[in-house]
């Protein structure tokens, strides 16, 4: 690691003017940051530590019905805050299904948005990698890719976002707060992830100095409470990331898909919208031809970047399973196995 | 040395504290953090060594920027090949057994990613990681050789360290030419890096030529007879003191390049010099389960009596050493087979040398061999368990010895009636569960070797009455504190929480290696032994002693318990040994006591432990996650000394043998040989959710040959069996022959396309 300087300001103006320094880092749970650090990935001249900045640790419903999540509540605070989880359970189930107990109860959500991807190239220094240097290329593809993306990737980068909240909040719709040295600035969390193009490798979009403020989900996002489901895919149970995710959260009155919203975990570089599937289902009855379509259209644009042509199908099963699982309504409680597809097993049915 | 008997003494019975469920004697201070392992020993003036790793597998450094490094704050010493000191003898030298060959930075040459190639020495950790980073090395590379399809294939001259590579029994050809079936399955194994919690550590310091080092380790004599030679200096001058191990599994039977680098680097700089090593450094010098692929071809009689069994093995190593996984012998010793083939190939890549893991062999063996039993089971349309006991050895296959003793007829039915076996349906994807879940059961024959290593022990009685035992024996995790002193307190008949009990420094009678399943047998046998030995000098003193209610009594006629010694006709009649040591003014006897196997009795018989396990997994029918609802092993390995903690070597076992079956498995990129899953994120072992219920039953079983005590091993055996148990459950939910392990989603989702295909 490298020799640092650690800066502890207490204010947001006094952060993000630490922040706009060339060199500086912010640091709050540090639960990516360090890591990135200790293997030299990440080499900062200055740590911005913000973990204390007051006013980013509330959870607030605002007057026309949008929830402000600050950046530094910590993801097991947020995932276990009982109003919260009611009104969005997918969010909490997806937050319950990421990490460690230790890392959720460290990590907070706006860091959440800014972790690194877990390509194993780009934690490996001594491998070519454009997200780490622009331009040095990437030793990924060709690599061992098992996990890596099917959407949205270019030569420039096959690595995916390893997020399991980021994924529930895309599908709601969720936005980011940014303030930065020439003011304050919100973008949906979708396009806070640019795609690699075909000459630059994409990843979050943050300006010199600007700091994740808080996330906000939009009124209509309380809609979904009772069908909303995030299910995860893994080799082991816990602690381990996607090979492939799926959020899927639906309105439904009159037995009709008033709504619906579906998003794909780690297929891409982002939390991946899967638009033409929603559609597909959208102000319908839904059957089960209905539902095979829309899995289907999700997965429609896939194409393996190595040796992972297995999760576009995977991903299509997935979607379709959550997709059901949503329809048939939110479960009463967080399952033990938040995400799992054993949720039912381990609740002792 | 008095060469105490082997067999128990009249005078003491094995059994008041032996037997017992006791917790753990050091549980306390390890919860409470006053254990002391290696890594928190903070001699005044220590500095910090951090040794920088090679990013190519082959090839050459050609610069280090060893300037940066001493430019750095806190930097003190660089050690690279152009000012290493040099060992007394080659690092390509074996002088002791377990000697590997290694890097102590002797030249520039790489031989695989993640080998030393300098060596930081700084006042802090953080200023020697950085001093290390700041070295920027240069190289010139040649390709890497890594994975089966680019290593270099030879015949072996031996497997492990010695084992002859090949055997036949009876006449292959001539029985196949009889069978009515054939079988053959290929499977791969990956490459398995050991990973205890706590990685290798080595605190060095010199006083003259004496060596004090602080090292967690399995096998302190052979270590420290090692490092003497190494250093070139007198065994008596190196201190070794390890007496907690977090988890050795192997690779701390050894000392590697990097802890004698530590070594050098304190005596050259005159301070005392710490060395722990990073996780991702844990993937390289300190050894490895090797990769193998392997076919095992099964004939079988129209009945389904095997009469041919070949099994062989390809099996990883590095350029410049030789260890092989022995996996095909797994084939010699389970099922009975009128013909048996078993041999091995190497195959040299370029990853550091591997070496013993956790039931070497055996838990790759038989995760193999099991699968190809169970194929052929299913081929005779037979019950796997049914197809076992129709194949059951009466006498060991490889050598036609009889078996010291064997109650694995037992461990299939204790297991089976306890996991419900009964009725399991004979076709894959037969079973649901009420969610819905494909359910698969499998079963697997667990084995290991029950070896003796000879061993020592001293044990005192003083005329205060107290009562202590020492050997150099080690306790990596597994409970020989608890264990070795329950053994020792019978053989000093006194309560294990009576007696003081030392172990883990080789100033103390040499316990052997706590490896091989041996060390409650070894250095067990030896403190009771030694106990023993010093209540018979007791005991001869109070009956020669007319004013002891003990004179006369004859050797056979006195017994100890609760630090007394009684006369067997009558035990009201005795005295304690402080009134006996008291009176006869003497300050302590000293006993000593050996641990050792009949030579006879090792000709004579083929020793094993033995298991089987049952395993149910659920699978999910269209997304393939794969759940171990339930593992049932039944073990019968001899006298258990502590069913406690016996039991908690063998869930543990089983629990390793579900990391190898579904999450274990060291990813080089096959371009630069490079580890690229060094950490335990990456590298996956079970998580407390992969595991449900894991459950072990202890069958009874008396072995009367394996050592006077009748005790085997129960470190290993938990592995082996469990694997296949589990791919075979896999199959039974899915149909899916697995081919390779971990067993992954991808893989059960491409073997359904596969067979959708047609």
């Amino acid at each position: 690691m490298n020799l640092f300087d650690y800066k502890r300001p207490s204010s947001i103006a006094d952060a993000v003017a630490a922040g706009a320094e060339p060199g500086a880092a912010y640091l709050a749970g540090g639960t990516n940051l360090l890591d990135l650090m200790k293997v030299g990935a990440r080499k900062p001249d200055v740590l911005v530590d913000i973990s204390r900045l007051p006013g980013l640790g509330e959870i607030e419903t605002l007057q026309d019905g949008s929830v402000r999540i600050g950046a530094l509540v910590r993801n097991s605070d947020l995932a276990r805050d009982a109003g919260f989880a009611k009104a969005y359970p997918a969010v909490a189930e997806a937050l319950l299904s990421g990490a460690s107990a230790q890392l959720r109860n460290a990590a907070t959500v706006g860091g959440n948005l800014m972790q690194q991807t877990r390509c194993l190239y780009f934690y490996d220094q001594q491998s070519r990698c454009n997200r780490r240097q622009p331009g040095a290329g990437c030793d990924a593809i060709g690599g061992e890719t098992g996990k890596h993306a099917v959407l949205g990737w270019t030569k420039q980068c096959i690595a995916t976002h390893p997020s399991d909240f980021c994924v529930a909040l895309a599908a709601l719709d969720a936005s980011v707060e940014l303030q930065g040295p020439d003011g304050a600035r919100s973008v949906s969390l979708e396009e806070f992830y640019t795609l690699p193009t075909e000459d630059t490798p994409g990843g979050a979009d943050v300006r010199p100095g600007e700091l994740v403020t808080a996330l906000t989900l939009p009124a209509d996002a309380a809609h979904f409470a009772g069908h909303a489901r995030y299910i995860k895919l893994r080799d082991r149970t816990s602690y381990a990331f996607a090979i492939v995710s799926a959020a899927a959260m639906a309105d439904i009155s009159d037995g009709v898909v008033q709504d619906i919203r579906i998003a794909m975990g780690g297929v891409a570089a982002r939390p991946w919208r899967a638009r033409a599937a929603e559609a597909a289902l959208k102000s319908k009855a839904p059957t089960p031809e209905l539902i095979s379509a829309a899995a289907e259209a999700a997965l429609a644009d896939a194409s393996p970047s190595g040796d992972n042509a297995y999760k576009i199908e995977l991903a299509k099963r997935l979607v379709h399973r959550a997709i059901e699982q949503a329809l048939a309504g939110t479960p009463q409680t967080i399952p033990a196995l938040p995400g799992s597809v054993f949720a039912a097993q381990a609740a002792g049915r | 040395m008095a060469d105490t008997p082997i067999a128990p003494a009249g005078h003491v019975r094995l059994g008041s504290n032996s037997g017992q469920s006791m917790t753990r004697r050091e549980g306390v201070a390890k919860v409470t953090g006053k254990a002391n392992y290696a890594a928190d020993n903070k001699p005044e003036g220590l500095l910090h060594a951090v040794y920088l790793e090679s990013g190519i597998a082959r090839g050459k450094v050609i610069s280090l920027n060893t300037e940066a490094a001493l430019a750095h704050p806190g930097v003190v010493h660089v050690m690279t090949p152009e000012n290493a000191p040099s060992l007394a003898v080659s690092p390509d030298e074996k002088p002791v057994p377990f000697s590997a060959r290694m890097e102590v930075l002797q030249d520039n040459r790489v031989r695989y990613a993640g080998q030393p190639i300098a060596l930081v020495l700084a006042e802090t950790l953080e200023a020697a990681t950085e001093g290390a980073r700041l070295l920027a090395p240069e190289y010139e590379a040649e390709p890497a050789r890594i994975g089966f399809e680019n290593g270099e294939a030879y015949d072996p001259e031996f497997v492990t360290t010695g084992t002859p590579p090949a055997r036949q029994v009876g006449d292959i050809d001539a029985e196949r030419k009889k069978a009515a079936h054939t079988v053959e399955v290929t499977v791969d194994t990956p490459l398995q890096y050991h990973n205890a919690m706590e990685p290798h550590v080595i605190i060095a310091q010199w006083d003259g030529d004496k060596l004090t080092i602080d090292m967690p380790n399995q096998a302190i004599g052979l270590a420290r007879a090692g490092i003497a030679t190494y250093l070139g200096i007198d065994p008596e001058n190196v201190t070794l003191r390890s007496p907690y191990l977090g988890g050795g599994f192997g690779s701390k039977a050894v000392v590697f390049g990097p802890q004698y680098l530590a070594m050098l680097a304190a005596r050259e700089v005159g301070r005392p010099v710490k060395l722990v090593l990073r996780r991702d450094q844990m993937f390289g010098p300190v050894q490895h389960r090797s990769a193998t692929r392997q076919t095992v071809r099964i004939d079988l009689d129209k009945d389904g009596r095997i009469l041919a069994l070949d099994h062989h093995s390809l099996s990883t190593t590095s350029s410049f050493d030789d260890w092989l996984e022995s996996a095909a012998n797994a084939s010699l010793s389970i099922y009975a087979s009128p013909a048996i083939k078993v041999s091995h190939t190497g195959l040299r890549v370029d990853t550091g040398t591997p070496g013993a893991v956790r039931a070497p062999g055996l838990a790759s063996g038989t995760a193999a061999l099991e699968v190809a039993v169970d194929a052929a089971a299913y081929r005779m349309k037979q019950d796997p368990l049914d197809f076992r006991l129709l194949n059951y050895a009466e006498t060991d296959p490889g050598t036609g010895k009889p078996f010291s003793a064997k109650a694995l007829r037992e461990c299939y039915a204790e297991g089976a009636a306890r996991f419900g076996w009964k009725g399991r349906p004979l076709e894959p994807g037969q079973m649901r569960d009420a969610d819905g879940y494909l359910t698969g059961w499998g079963v697997g024959t667990a084995l290991f070797h029950a070896p003796f290593f000879p061993a020592k022990a001293s044990a005192v009685i003083r005329s205060d009455g107290s009562v202590g035992a020492q050997t150099s024996g080690a306790d990596m995790g597994q409970g020989a504190w608890t264990a070795l002193a329950q053994m020792a307190a019978d053989g000093l008949g006194m309560p294990a929480d009576e007696i003081e009990f030392e172990i883990g420094h080789s100033g103390l009678p040499d316990g052997s290696v706590a490896g091989g399943s041996a060390h409650t047998a070894s250095a067990g046998s030896a403190l009771f032994a030694a106990g023993s030995d010093a209540v018979r000098q007791v005991a001869e003193i109070a009956m020669n002693d007319p004013e002891s209610p003990l004179y006369g009594a004859g050797n056979e006629g006195v017994r100890a318990s609760g630090g007394r010694l009684h006369r067997v006709d009558d035990p009201a009649r005795g005295e304690t040994y402080a009134e006996i040591l008291t009176r006869a003014g003497i300050a302590e006897v000293e006993g000593q006591g050996r641990g050792r196997r009949e030579k006879s009795a090792a000709e004579q018989y083929a020793m094993y432990s033995h298991g089987a396990v049952f395993a149910e997994v659920k699978i999910d029918p269209d997304l393939y996650q794969v759940r171990v609802s339930r593992l049932v092993g039944a073990f019968a390995a001899g006298r258990i000394i502590n069913p406690r903690l016996a039991k908690s070597q063998l869930n543990g076992g089983m629990i390793w043998g579900l990391s190898f079956a579904l999450h274990e498995e060291g990813i080089h990129d096959l371009r630069s040989g490079r580890p690229i899953n060094n950490d335990l994120a990456g590298y996956h072992v079970p998580v407390l959710a992969d595991v449900p219920s894991v459950e072990s039953i202890l069958v009874e079983e008396h072995d009367p040959h394996a050592n006077a005590l009748g005790i085997k091993g129960v470190g290993e055996i938990g592995i082996t069996g469990t694997v296949g148990a589990i791919a075979n459950a896999v199959w039974h939910a899915t149909g899916v022959r697995p081919q390779r392990y971990p067993i992954h989603i991808k893989d059960l989702l491409e073997g359904e396309l596969a067979r959708q295909r047609g």
